[in-house]
């Protein structure tokens, strides 16, 4: 690991050509191997944020740095993966190409590309539906092929959009633990937006609290549960206070705002 | 195909060739019954022999305009793909020439059939292929372009985070997505252009045509022979039809909204 932070943020701002200010003065730096969750408000600009970092949306203001580069610069190196909110997979593909197809895109050989698939459906425990489409597929298992297929090429950032917000509570809770899995053995650093409370504490190293429009950094709470971290993380008292202080930052954030 | 899969296939087909197998028995008893004149509508079997009688000529009647009409369907379907391709490239050449596209499907185009003939010759069978061919092209336009263009936009930003090139996005996303509004209009093609080719031999053509043949069948009272021409072309114009079906069957299996009314 290096010293320089994995996504430097400094005064950034974005508004639409509608007029809206989504985001406002956002500095944030995020370093290597941290798990950080943006959590606010709807229509805090959390996403926007996220999009930003991924130079899918040019902000207005300020500068974007990932891995010591331009956010776009970082873009066309292939530095991070992104998972959003539904799977978004291509449904003309089997499960092995929707994985491999950034692969592809790198122009990884076959076999390179076979070996890699091979490797990421032990990850996300999804063998034996290599040559399934997605229709065939829960919503659960769609995400996880999602997320197999941002992991393919081993970016060193993650980016994920609300990733598990479309599933139910027992998928989701399982889906946070593999998540926290694959983490812990990838030692990638993720930004991870949600609108769950419980599950930014879970997962994070730290919380960053986002005001109601336009988004600001209200607070940043470090989650100091230790890891690994496991189902009965959820029912220490400490997991508790955490959760009560990230929700007093939001309703905080929202009376200033 | 498993026995249980001729089953279901024989099932979803039942109802279908029993309502034809009737639709065909009602109609020649109502004929026999009303004692309706050969001239007005003749008995479903003298169509039948007809056909039998007149097979060789019939043939070769109906595998000249289908050539017409394949010549047709492949001109104008694949001018209809690529000016899709281009228009859904370069947005402001779909913004400038669209409207136009959506005007021109408007018109009968069939009304030019006879300065087509003039145009390539009465006898070329290319004549029969323009128009057939112009019949295509917009509904194949219409539907590659609106599948080209509404492609999920999150789709397109997930290969933009690959850092994916304009080629690769089209190769990889936008044209396997456009794949199923793209055989919507291919579907339509196929059969305009078989009408295409009858009705453009209609305004003249050699008499080796199948439209030519119901033309003059007509013109001699010979009604009969007319029908037995008409059937010919409607199996043959189902027969593309089904063609293309099973194309789309084969390249579009993945497609969730063929799944939607599945009864498996």
């Amino acid at each position: 690991m290096n010293d320089r932070p994995a996504v430097a943020i400094q005064g950034l701002s974005k508004r639409f050509k509608t007029g809206v200010t989504a985001l406002a003065g956002i500095d944030l730096d995020v370093q290597p191997g941290e798990f950080i969750s943006l959590i606010g408000p709807s229509g805090c600009g959390k996403s926007t944020l996220l999009r930003i970092i991924g130079d899918l949306i040019d902000p207005s203001d300020g500068t974007v740095e990932v891995n010591g580069k331009t956010a776009h610069r970082a873009r066309l190196d292939h530095d991070y993966g992104i998972v959003f909110q539904e799977a978004v997979l291509y449904d003309w593909r089997t499960v092995s190409k929707n994985i491999a197809l950034p692969l592809e895109l790198l122009r990884w050989s076959k076999e390179k590309r076979q070996q890699r698939v091979e490797e990421l459906l032990r990850l996300v425990e999804l063998e034996g539906f290599e040559d399934n489409h997605p229709w065939q597929l829960s919503g659960g298992m769609q995400q996880r092929v999602a997320i197999a297929r941002a992991l393919s090429f081993d970016p060193a950032l993650l980016l994920m959009d609300e990733p598990f917000g479309a599933l139910d509570e027992m998928t989701r809770e399982r889906l946070n633990l593999e998540l926290l899995r694959i983490w812990e053995a990838s030692g990638s650093t993720i930004v991870f937006v949600t609108h769950s409370i419980p599950e930014a504490v879970f997962l994070s190293t730290r919380v960053v609290v986002m005001s109601a429009r336009p988004g600001r950094v209200a607070a940043i709470v470090d989650v100091d549960l230790p890891y690994p971290r496991a189902a009965r993380t959820r029912e220490e008292p400490r997991f508790f206070e955490l959760v009560t202080e990230v929700r007093e930052r939001l309703a905080g954030g929202e009376v200033a705002a | 195909m498993t026995t249980a899969a001729l089953q279901r296939r024989a099932f979803d087909w039942g109802p279908a060739l029993l309502v034809f197998l009737l639709g065909i028995v009602l109609w020649q008893a109502l004929v026999v019954a009303f004692d309706v004149q050969d001239f007005l509508l003749p008995k479903p079997t003298e169509i039948a022999q007809t056909l039998w009688d007149e097979r060789s000529s019939l043939w070769h009647a109906g595998v000249y305009t289908l050539k017409e009409a394949l010549g047709g369907f492949a001109l104008g379907s694949s001018l209809g793909i690529l000016s899709a391709l281009v228009f859904a490239n370069f947005r402001w050449m779909g913004t400038a020439f669209m409207p136009f596209a959506v005007a021109a499907n408007a018109v009968p185009i069939i009304a030019f059939a006879p300065i087509f003939n003039n145009w390539f010759g009465l006898l070329n069978p290319f004549s029969k292929m323009a128009i057939a061919a112009v019949l295509c092209f917009f509904p194949v336009l219409i539907n590659t372009l609106r599948g080209l263009t509404s492609v999920d936009p999150r789709a397109i930003e997930l290969m933009r985070s690959y850092a994916a090139g304009n080629v690769s996005v089209f190769r990889r996303v936008r044209i396997p997505a456009s794949l199923p509004h793209m055989f919507a209009g291919l579907k339509i093609a196929s059969v305009l252009s078989m009408i295409g080719a009858i009705v453009g031999e209609y305004f003249g053509g050699p008499t080796t045509a199948l439209g030519v043949t119901i033309l003059n069948a007509s013109a001699y009272s010979n009604f009969t022979l007319a029908w037995a021409g008409i059937v010919l072309a409607s199996a043959f114009g189902i027969l593309f039809y089904g063609a293309v079906a099973a194309a789309e069957r084969l390249t579009t299996s993945w497609d969730p909204s063929r799944r939607a009314f599945r009864t498996e």
